[in-house]
């Protein structure tokens, strides 16, 4: 069983090190000196590992990140967890590739209405026009009552989607947001 | 699940969608031979592990379910084992008597009494859905002291609520009055569950049609293997041995979904499956805080913990009448007043007083359906002018085409990801663009991308299908300009407030008065400038009292309704119990060999609970039902066990209900189920859901067959959003012969945002491919990997044909029909490309929860 | 001195989720075909088809179902390369950069092979193959790294129902010996281990539990060294391919520093 294997092998490992003599083949001689091939490297020696979650299904398996630096070296499954014990499927095994990907897109764009091409803008100046459109849309169609005068303090103008694999913490950002502005129409993917 | 004897997967694929948490069926199998059963109309790698496989086709969930449940109450051994009794008559609503003006389906050939024509909603958002409505009354308990015939409310808790407050309020009358004068009169019961009212009498007439051989004729599956099925699942339940369901969006994306649960519910609830280990109903949900975001709900209908959103529609003009309208005295919902007034604080802060009802009239009122399909409709009449999306996909979403049209409407839309999505690019690169068929000159939006941090670049917690919160921590900083999603909300909030702050109109005063307290106490700590403590807002989450911050809730039982606690999410409360405790970062497993609920790990809610309702785990006397199956039991003192019990912690199994008592108080220690208005698990459900009290077999709203159980064809109360682009097909129409279903594949997520753009990923699963059976593909002369056109009545598509055996053509009645499937990971960008499967859907729901029907409609399939 | 370590994958319980195949990708951050890019196969769901240089570990798909649908099943089983107790590819290699490692697991030391193919040529199972990324012959370490300091190698700590099983041969031989007699009590008398005993190659460290003939799976019922007498004439080439594998060894070095400096996926996409 996966426990008792893990233990196992730590307790073998713990006579170990790098360095250990090569093995039962070691009579062939000087070709077994230990010279350091790629994969003999440990990649995650040094490196500081911090706990983490996978961010695909609800499983919520328990994740291990290994960093040099600001460098994410390696992601693997958290041994510890009563829930996947170190496992995980083959999206959990790839969430390195989230982070460190050629394809991420790093940079603000910005589409001007009818434009044909992007325009890449600053992150601040971004912002503040979403900010400006936001005010906007809100103000040129809020509701204060119904027309049969009932209290409604709210406008289905704008809709705000996403959340189901983001944190709860943004959850509550994004609701309180919008709630506070009167936005009603906020959807996360629980829905569909 | 490891504790099971025997698990059914049914409206799942467990094995492909939530592979890790398959450790533990497998584990059951191989180390104490679980028997494992997949009922699915694809043989897929969850069946290849299971010891029963039963086809049915798509949309057959509550045919087979309720043949179950038939099968169940006319087998011997449940009619003669002391066990199923003792458990249905004290833990279930067998016994309690209906109201004589109900009528049932068996009477109205399929359908219940008080069907009505839609007539609510607001003239100004005709957006619902709705093709007809219940009138709920003669579905109600009967009840000691009240005439039979006369209207009252429902039972509900927080469920979709009535519109009618219970009883008028005055404007100063204590919060706890208004919950105590809804107190009711106890219902009236038959414990010798003869009398023909009683639930179980009429559940018994509700599923008597629902034989073996009308399983075969609805589902396709053949009776020896749906008998097989049945004696398994009886043979694994008992005193000694418990059977668990995991179900997935296979039964949600119908119109009928909750009640295909609802059916499982009543099949466990009959089997004294619930509340015990290795029983149960998993729901194995598909986003990693998918839970999350139902509980902290960016979704309309809903504020934190399962409080249903104040609406215009319905009595809530005040905060005494929503209480009035949306209260219950009995159960731990009578403590509603403390959840809303301490929720009001987390919006208002000081703001909020009893004065001015905490600020309830600021807070805004849903006008009707807000939810996706309705918003998505309304978009494409151009009447929502602008979307922010994070972490969605919409552009290649239900009925996508008509998606699309809407947001070609749109004035603005916000992007932000971790790659330049489908949605971000709707505009340039969708396929109607590249066809020519839309100039991106003609679209008028402003559209702007914001890339993303990702999980390990971020502080955070996710809630898991268990309802675990986990922590995770930052572990780098994210390149270039990602920001994480809580920076970009933090910073479009506070920029906001700067906008509005010199407002002086009335309208305007609610969000000046929203608290917004998330800027870190030391920003020169933070190596991205901006972020916001998410500590703080964890905090927020989990509750204080109110005058001093750092004084954090340690439970739900602290929680006041006089505005001297303040708690957005009453759930959540408990989970950061004090400034040095956030108890979803703990990681501290269980030692190995000692039975246990793994407490130390994260933090479920509610109060770090892991099975719920886990009173049911002993027997009335509170003795464990046996050694095998113990999990939580009453010691002659209190309550105690493996897991958080579930109950009040002192009260003797022994102790009477008080029969003018509220809360918690007016139910024996005999009533598990303390968040249901009666203590008890339901078979019969008097409110909660619109579309009938018993679940009954519908078709989908796309059929090549016509209901074999009833004249009534597919639920009178689904909600269909008429729109150019949105037709549907009728009952057998020739030009869309095959039913086909959509799912995922392990080796992809969602619409391939984080999977697609991922390349040891995407060569794993390149192309969109379609499944179909030999015998279809011979009949349309498609050869394996041949391109091949599906059309639905929406849009058709292209993909590359995976002829499998695995498929199989069903017998329904005297008709062959074929089934296919599309996994539906594919759009146009990312390193591999495809096909939009979800164009081929409709924009059609279930009238509850408004979730689309994805898993069952109507196509054609032809060689390209 | 440790005892012999290995794999034992229980195929009857092998999900087919492909979790061993990236898991191995991330660890020795392989690249992936074509960058991803790729056609789907047909067969089933196997669309990496076969172990290769980049693809350490490959699962395969064998459907079996009769016309009638009234018997049927799903066979998937993760392989990867047997670390033969005998074996060939060791015993062709004229560089002597394939060596056996104190867990008695074979081991292509990247930076001494000179890519000669013989190795590949030799294999019975076709592990073996040509890292573009490298140019060198490459195969499965068993994630010689991470046993060097106690960790499970990637494949087998990521495998969700432990199929895939890593320990020492004696103890797995008696899971596996005890999960056998399980099946067959069970009714599944095709139940039989593959390579756990020393019929073939002196025994394969990486050993498999099978419910069907090995030529199913893509096995080779009686898989046995290519040429008995390659064997003394490689045996001579050591010390020259000492020599080579020496002066190979400051260009190689070089060429694995500059691809370190970025990651390696970055290659190949």
């Amino acid at each position: 069983m996966p426990l008792s294997r893990r233990e196992f092998l730590r307790v073998t490992a713990a006579g170990l090190g790098p360095g250990t003599a090569l093995g039962s083949l070691a009579g062939l001689g000087a070709s077994l000196t230990p010279a350091t091939a790629r994969a003999q490297q440990l990649r995650i020696k040094d490196a500081k590992a911090t706990p983490s979650v996978c961010p695909y299904c609800a499983v919520g398996c328990a994740t291990i990140v290994h960093t040099v630096g600001n460098e994410i070296v390696n992601i693997e499954g958290d041994l510890r967890s009563p829930h996947n014990q170190g496992t995980l499927c083959p999206k959990g095994a790839a969430i390195y590739q989230l982070h460190k990907n050629p394809n991420r897109a790093t940079k603000v764009l910005h589409r001007k209405p009818g434009a044909t091409k992007w325009d890449e803008v600053e992150l601040d100046w971004a912002m503040d026009r979403v900010a400006e459109l936001v005010k906007k849309t809100r103000d040129e169609t809020f509701v204060e009552r119904l027309e049969n005068g009932r209290l409604a303090n709210q406008t289905t103008a704008i809709l705000a989607v996403g959340g189901a694999t983001l944190d709860n913490e943004w959850n509550h950002l994004q609701q309180k947001l919008l709630r506070g502005l009167g936005i009603v129409g906020i959807e996360n993917q629980a829905r569909i | 699940m490891e504790q099971s004897d025997c698990i059914v997967f049914e409206g799942s694929n467990m094995a492909e969608c939530h592979p890790v948490a398959f450790r533990w069926p497998m584990r059951a199998k191989v180390e104490h031979g679980a028997k494992l059963i997949h009922v699915d109309p694809r043989f897929t790698r969850t069946s290849a592990m299971c010891d029963i496989y039963a086809p049915i086709r798509a949309g057959g969930d509550i045919g087979f379910l309720g043949g179950l449940i038939n099968y169940v109450i006319n087998n011997e051994r449940w009619n003669t084992n002391s066990f199923f009794r003792e458990y249905l008559l004290n833990y279930t609503n067998a016994a309690v008597i209906i109201r004589e003006d109900f009528k049932g389906t068996e009477e109205l050939d399929g359908v219940f009494s008080g069907l009505m024509k839609y007539s609510g909603g607001a003239p100004e958002w005709p957006y619902d859905g709705f093709l007809g409505a219940y009138q709920t009354d003669s579905w109600q308990y009967a009840r000691h002291g009240e005439e039979q015939g006369q209207p009252r409310g429902g039972e509900e808790n927080a469920a979709p609520g009535r519109s009618t407050a219970q009883r008028p309020v005055r404007p100063d009358e204590p919060l706890d009055e208004v919950i105590r004068s809804l107190r009711k009169p106890v219902p009236l019961r038959d414990d010798t569950l003869r009398n023909p009212r009683c639930v179980f009498q009429l559940l018994k007439r509700h599923f008597s049609r629902y034989t073996p051989e009308m399983v075969e004729q609805v589902t396709g599956c053949p009776q020896a293997t749906f008998t097989k099925v049945a004696e398994t699942i009886l043979e694994n339940s008992g005193r000694d041995r418990t059977t668990s369901f995991a179900y997935a969006v296979a039964w949600t994306q119908h119109t009928n979904g909750p009640q295909v649960i609802g059916c499982c519910a009543l099949l466990q609830l009959l089997l004294g499956n619930i509340g015990r280990p290795g029983g149960g109903i998993m729901a194995l949900r598909g986003h990693a805080s998918i839970q999350g975001s139902t509980d902290v709900p960016t979704l309309y209908h809903s504020i934190h913990g399962y409080m249903p959103a104040p609406s215009a529609l319905k009595a809530h003009q005040s905060l005494r009448e929503y209480l009035a309208t949306e209260g219950t005295a009995t159960s731990y919902w009578a403590n509603m007043p403390k959840f809303l007034v301490s929720y009001f604080k987390s919006m208002y802060g000081s703001a909020a007083t009893p004065e001015n009802q905490f600020g309830y009239d600021w807070h805004p009122k849903i006008s009707g359906d807000h939810s996706h399909m309705p918003m998505f409709v309304a978009m494409a009449d151009g009447r929502v002018k602008g979307m922010l999306c994070i972490g969605q996909n919409p552009a290649t979403s239900l009925n996508a085409g008509l998606e699309r049209k809407g947001m070609r409407q749109l004035e603005w839309l916000v992007v932000k990801d971790n790659f330049l999505i489908e949605t971000a690019t709707f505009w340039n690169r969708a396929p109607e663009v590249e066809s020519g068929d839309v100039k991106p000159e003609d679209i008028k939006t402003e559209v702007f991308f914001f890339p993303s941090a990702q999980v390990a670049e971020i502080d955070g917690s996710f809630t898991n299908t268990q309802r675990m919160l986990q922590w995770h921590f930052k572990a780098a900083d994210p390149p270039g300009q990602c920001r994480s999603d809580p920076w970009f909300t933090h910073q479009l909030a506070l920029r906001l407030k700067r906008l509005y702050a010199d407002s002086a109109l009335p309208r305007d005063e609610g969000f000046k008065k929203l608290t917004w307290d998330f800027d870190p106490d030391d920003p020169s700590k933070e190596s991205i400038p901006g972020e916001p403590d998410l500590k703080k807002v964890l905090r927020e989450i989990n509750g204080y009292y109110t005058g001093d911050p750092t004084r954090h809730l340690a439970g739900f039982d602290e929680l006041k309704d006089d505005g001297s606690t303040t708690c957005a999410s009453w759930i959540y409360c408990g989970v950061y119990p004090a400034a040095d405790r956030n108890l979803a970062a703990r990681r501290e497993p269980d030692p190995p060999g000692v039975p246990g609920a793994e407490l130390n790990w994260g933090w479920a809610w509610p109060a770090n609970r892991r099975v719920l309702y886990n009173r049911a785990s002993a027997d009335p006397q509170g003795r464990p039902w046996s050694e095998r199956k113990k999990w939580v039991w009453w010691d002659g003192k209190q309550w105690t066990g493996y897991d958080v019990p579930d109950f009040s912690l002192t009260k003797a199994p022994s102790a009477p209900g008080n029969p003018k008592g509220i809360g918690l108080d007016a139910f024996s220690g005999r009533q598990p189920f303390i968040m249901i208005p009666d203590g008890t698990g339901w078979l019969f459900n008097s409110s909660g859901l619109l579309d009938g009290p018993f679940p009954t077999h519908y078709e989908p709203a796309e059929s090549p067959v016509r209901n074999a159980l009833y004249r009534q064809q597919s639920s009178p109360v689904l909600k269909y959003w008429k729109h150019d682009g949105n037709p549907l097909a009728s009952v057998g129409d020739p030009r869309f012969p095959y039913v086909i279903t959509t799912y995922r594949l392990t080796e992809h997520y969602l619409s391939g945002v984080m999977s697609r753009w991922n390349p040891w990923l995407a060569e794993l699963m390149p192309e969109l491919f379609i499944e179909l059976s030999p015998e279809l593909a011979a009949e349309k002369g498609i050869r394996n990997t041949d391109w091949v056109r599906i059309s639905s009545p929406r849009a058709h598509i292209r993909a590359k044909a995976l002829v499998t055996r695995r498929m199989r053509p069903f017998r329904l009645g005297g008709k062959i029909v074929h089934q296919v499937g599309m996994p539906w990971h594919w759009g146009w960008e990312g390193v591999v490309t495809g096909d939009v499967t979800n164009t081929l859907t409709a924009m059609v729901g279930d009238p509850n929860v408004s979730i689309h029907e994805g898993k069952a409609f109507v196509c054609n399939v032809e060689k390209a | 001195m440790p005892e012999p370590m290995g794999f034992y994958t229980d195929t009857t319980v092998c999900i087919g989720c492909k979790a061993c195949e990236v898991a191995c990708k991330e660890w020795n951050q392989l690249p992936a075909t074509g960058g991803g890019r790729h056609e789907m196969s047909g067969d089933s769901y196997d669309n990496t088809q076969r172990l290769d240089g980049i693809h350490w570990r490959h699962v395969k798909f064998v459907e079996q179902f009769s016309e009638d649908r009234n018997d049927g099943r799903w066979l998937m089983m993760s392989d990867v390369c047997k670390h033969c107790v005998r074996a060939p590819c060791l015993e062709v290699c004229p560089t002597g950069a394939i060596i056996r490692t104190e867990f008695d697991t074979v081991v292509i030391q990247s930076d001494a092979c000179n890519g000669c193919r013989l190795c590949i040529a030799a294999c019975p199972f076709g592990v073996i193959d040509i890292n573009p990324a490298s140019d060198t012959a490459q195969k499965c370490t068993l994630c010689y790294d991470r046993l060097q300091v106690g960790m499970e190698p990637a494949c087998s700590q990521a495998c969700p129902t432990d199929s895939i099983r890593f320990g020492t041969i004696r103890e797995l031989k008696q899971q596996a010996e005890t999960r056998v007699r399980q099946l067959h009590q069970l009714g599944e008398r095709r139940a039989r281990l593959y390579g756990a005993d020393q019929k073939f190659l002196g025994g394969l460290n990486s050993f498999y539990l099978l419910v069907d003939e090995p030529e199913t799976y893509g096995l080779p019922r009686s898989p046995r060294m290519p040429t008995r007498n390659l064997l003394p004439s490689a045996l001579l080439s050591t010390a020259g391919a000492v020599v080579i594998a020496l002066l190979g060894l400051v260009g190689l070095r070089k060429r694995l520093m500059d691809d370190r400096a970025e990651p390696r996926e970055d290659a190949d996409v």
